[in-house]
């Protein structure tokens, strides 16, 4: 069934069918899509004073069972960034959509970028990493949403999932037939009879969670470095080992939400990286090179954060490697390289605009 | 009698320090209520009468400075148990910075009681000194004295919309009246005055915590009492699908597009551009066209340009923007200006739709210039134009666009629908 939609509208049926139940959220151009839309859709919408406010009842609402979502872009995220650094101490399952927008600071509100990658990956104090989904095309919007939310569930932890202004605000013809069905996520509360330690871990070093409607048990939830009762503790041994198991569950179950897609070329000496907005120019690229004899291979991770060792396996293979991204300095790239860029990587940067595939192609003709 | 919430002594407080005394009660209180441990949800700030949660047997939260009444807020809203109690323990560090959240639970009537410990300093970081700070108060950062009035967090509640609202001093047993305000439906409010003996005593020495409440006009009175309008967490059974099947485009008609046209229209804000934009990406579908539609505009939606890129391809699309257009339709003043340097680049290949009371640019592109504006007016001047581009090019079926026009609100318009079926 052909449909004029956009992003949002997949975006917000998905994390709904998903089974996330509550929506709250401050507005904020390129997130009204998704406001509008969970307005009418969530079970439950609630219309926070600011963004401060917008995590904190998040938090509240996952603290008594809840799964909730909240839609932002760069303004609203770094006001939330204090209470999302609690949400992972405190081990809170939501989902917090980041759609990006030109800046710094309040920049360009209707002008899309990718510029928020680096920001993600040092937002915890610590340099811990939370999962960090991001869409790389309409589809995404749909499968990559109920992943955040039942990944969000699994870990026990607040889930990113990244887009940005073009990916949620432009509109396309979709056949909705495509789309696969969604089961809602199953929850399981702790329910032994034996006392509850809240974070106290499985084998995947994940801790059971109970919300604190329980009659049965005592619930404490903690943002100060805490042991596994939930008590803090200051710097004692159990409550830093607490504090290192948190990062050891997000990067131990990588494996349950990694996501990319590698569209490997026989006797292909370059390869073509991008994620987000700009993977589909990438997509274009490598069908106008393949089809004109100069065979590509493309890779656009969509499991941004942590970021898997497979994704520099990948890499490392190829003679050439084109990075493309809306930002001015390549944050995939940085984030794999570091401080030292080997030579046979290259770049194709924009701020302000979409990257034109023809952009890319010529990038790709100067190596050969 | 034993002790049923407190569970951890001693207490985490300095000796004669007021928060021992709001402790104690509150266990007090608690019983009096006759509660489980398991329906009290205690959400502690960031202070010095923060570190009390380890202390307790109910359920405990313990979360950021300042944030505590936002966080109790949503953990009632999120429980919307009227037989579960959220409570609060703040300090006037916290109600400084959390302001907000106090005003915002007040004016929706969240049920939980919020406990201000009021010592007039941060405690925590060493006596600095808050909004709460009377007049003439010294801390050890502010030995001169605080040098105007602090903020009177009861008025500001009662006025807000708290359904009770209560100042006392931390003096003796308060079990009565923290029982009162945990009783309360909606939202209450206890703003608990109390000296800090590590700072507040040293820097005011021999001043009286009663005397010092009298001279600063924080009355020990009830502010509000009044029926509650307790927040009730909307949950609705059933919401419909965003992908309903009122979304469906069915294609009726065929196209003889080979490859991908991209479109740049540019008007003014307010003049239906991109209603336009999207019935003509409707006419598309409906002749089996892959399409896509990237608005451009500023941010007040009102004013200045209103910009569409728009693409129609008979294959699928990947890359959505068109630096590159095959057509550009330019209606306005506003829209020349947004779209002018696009404009000077077109080569021979490319197409131009202009109103003819623009000054035409400098451009090699084939022009048509025709009054838009002048025969549809303003608001319907980009619809025309397509009407007319789709006449020129041919690419699609009229009957497709026409047939979109029809079911759509801008056919109401009587003289452009005149106008259409006249011409096309
Ligand atoms: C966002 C933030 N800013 C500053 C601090 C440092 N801080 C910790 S406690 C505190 C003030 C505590 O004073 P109050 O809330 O009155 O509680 P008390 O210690 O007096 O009980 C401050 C400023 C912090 N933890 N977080
Ligand atoms: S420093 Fe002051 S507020 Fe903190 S525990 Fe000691 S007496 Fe109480």
């Amino acid at each position: 069934m052909q449909a004029l939609t956009d992003g949002s509208r997949l975006m917000t049926e998905s994390l709904v069918r998903s089974g996330a139940d509550v929506f709250i959220g401050y507005p904020i151009t390129p997130a009204n899509n998704l406001y509008a839309y969970s307005k009418n859709r969530f079970k439950t919408f609630l219309a926070a004073p600011d963004e401060i406010t917008t995590m904190q009842w998040m938090c509240g609402f996952s603290i008594a069972g809840h799964l909730p979502v909240t839609a932002t872009s760069f303004p609203g995220f770094s006001l939330m960034m204090e209470s999302i650094n609690m949400a992972y101490m405190m081990e809170l399952p939501m989902v917090i959509v980041l759609v990006q927008r030109l800046g710094p600071s309040t920049g360009t509100a209707t002008c899309g970028a990718q510029g928020d990658l680096t920001l993600l990956e040092g937002m915890l104090s610590g340099g811990y990493n939370l999962p960090v989904l991001a869409t790389s095309k309409a589809n995404d919007c749909w499968t990559l949403a109920e992943k955040a939310v039942k990944t969000a569930n699994k870990l026990r932890s607040p889930v990113v999932f990244l887009t940005s202004k073009e990916e949620m605000m432009t509109q396309f013809s979709f056949d909705l037939g495509l789309l696969e069905e969604i089961s809602p996520v199953k929850r399981t509360f702790y329910s032994s009879d034996e006392t509850y330690y809240p974070y106290k871990r499985d084998e995947n070093a994940i801790p059971a969670f109970l919300p604190v409607s329980s009659n049965k048990h005592q619930v404490r939830i903690t943002a100060s470095t805490h042991n596994e009762q939930g008590i803090l503790e200051g710097i004692s041994e159990a409550a830093l080992k607490n504090t290192l198991m948190i990062s050891e569950k997000i990067e131990k179950n990588l494996g349950s939400y990694l996501d990319y897609e590698l569209d490997e070329k026989e006797d292909a000496e370059i390869l073509l990286v991008s994620w987000g907005v700009t993977a589909n120019a990438v997509r274009e690229a490598a069908r106008e090179l393949n089809n004109s004899g100069k065979t590509v291979s493309t890779f656009i991770p969509k499991t941004l954060l942590p970021l898997a060792d497979v994704y520099v396996d990948i890499i490392t293979k190829y003679k050439h490697i084109v990075f493309a991204e809306e930002n001015h300095n390549s944050q995939l790239k940085k984030l794999i390289y570091g401080a030292r860029v080997p030579s046979n990587v290259h770049c194709v940067n924009k701020i302000g605009r979409m990257i034109d595939p023809m952009e890319i192609i010529e990038e790709v003709k100067k190596h050969g | 009698m034993d002790n049923q919430f407190i569970i951890n002594e001693p207490l985490p407080f300095c000796k004669g320090c007021g928060h021992t005394v709001v402790s104690k009660s509150t266990e007090k209180a608690l019983q009096k209520l006759q509660l489980n441990p398991r329906d009290v949800v205690l959400v502690t700030d960031i202070g010095c009468h923060g570190i009390i949660d380890k202390a307790f047997a109910t359920h405990t939260v313990h979360g950021l400075h300042g944030r505590s009444v936002a966080l109790g807020s949503g953990i009632s809203a999120g429980l919307d148990n009227p037989d579960k109690k959220v409570i609060v323990f703040v300090g006037d560090g916290g109600a400084t910075i959390g302001m907000q959240h106090l005003i915002d639970a007040s004016h929706n009537g969240f049920n939980m009681t919020v406990v201000i410990h009021n010592n007039m300093l941060y405690g925590m970081t060493g006596g600095q000194p808050s909004e709460f700070t009377p007049e003439g108060f010294k801390t050890p950062t502010l030995p001169e004295g605080a040098q105007h009035a602090g903020y009177d967090i009861c008025a500001l509640a009662s006025e807000a919309g708290a359904a009770y609202v209560k100042r006392i001093s931390a003096i003796g047993d308060i079990s009565d009246e923290l029982a009162e305000a945990f009783s309360r439906k909606g939202f209450s409010l206890l703003e608990i005055m109390e000296i800090c003996p590590s700072y507040g005593v040293k820097s005011n020495p021999g001043l009286k915590l009663k005397q010092l409440m009298k001279n600063a006009g924080l009355d020990e009175k009830v502010y509000a009492d009044k029926e509650p309008r307790a927040y009730k967490t909307e949950e609705r059974s059933e919401t419909s699908s965003l992908l309903s099947s009122k979304l469906k485009i069915e294609k009726n008609y065929d196209s003889k597009l080979s490859k991908p046209i991209r479109m740049f229209l540019s008007g003014s804000a307010g003049e239906g551009v991109q209603a336009a934009a999207e019935l003509f990406i409707r006419a598309g579908m409906k002749s089996g066209l892959q399409v896509t539609k990237k608005g451009s505009y500023p941010v007040t939606v009102g004013v200045g340009f209103s910009a569409s890129h728009l693409i129609l391809s008979p294959d699928e699309i990947l890359y959505s923007d068109s630096p590159q257009p095959d057509v550009m339709i330019v209606s306005s003043k506003d829209g020349l200006s947004f779209a002018r340097k696009q404009v000077e680049k077109l080569d021979e290949n490319k197409l131009l739709f202009i109103d003819d009371s623009l000054e035409l640019p400098e451009t090699k592109a084939k022009v048509v210039s025709l009054p838009f504006r002048e025969e549809a007016g303003a608001r319907n001047a980009m619809i025309y134009a397509l009407f007319h581009y789709l006449n020129q090019s041919g690419f699609m079926p009229m009957e497709a666009l026409k047939e979109v026009f029809g079911n759509s609100k801008i056919s109401g318009n009587k003289k452009l629908s005149e106008l259409v079926s006249g011409k096309f």
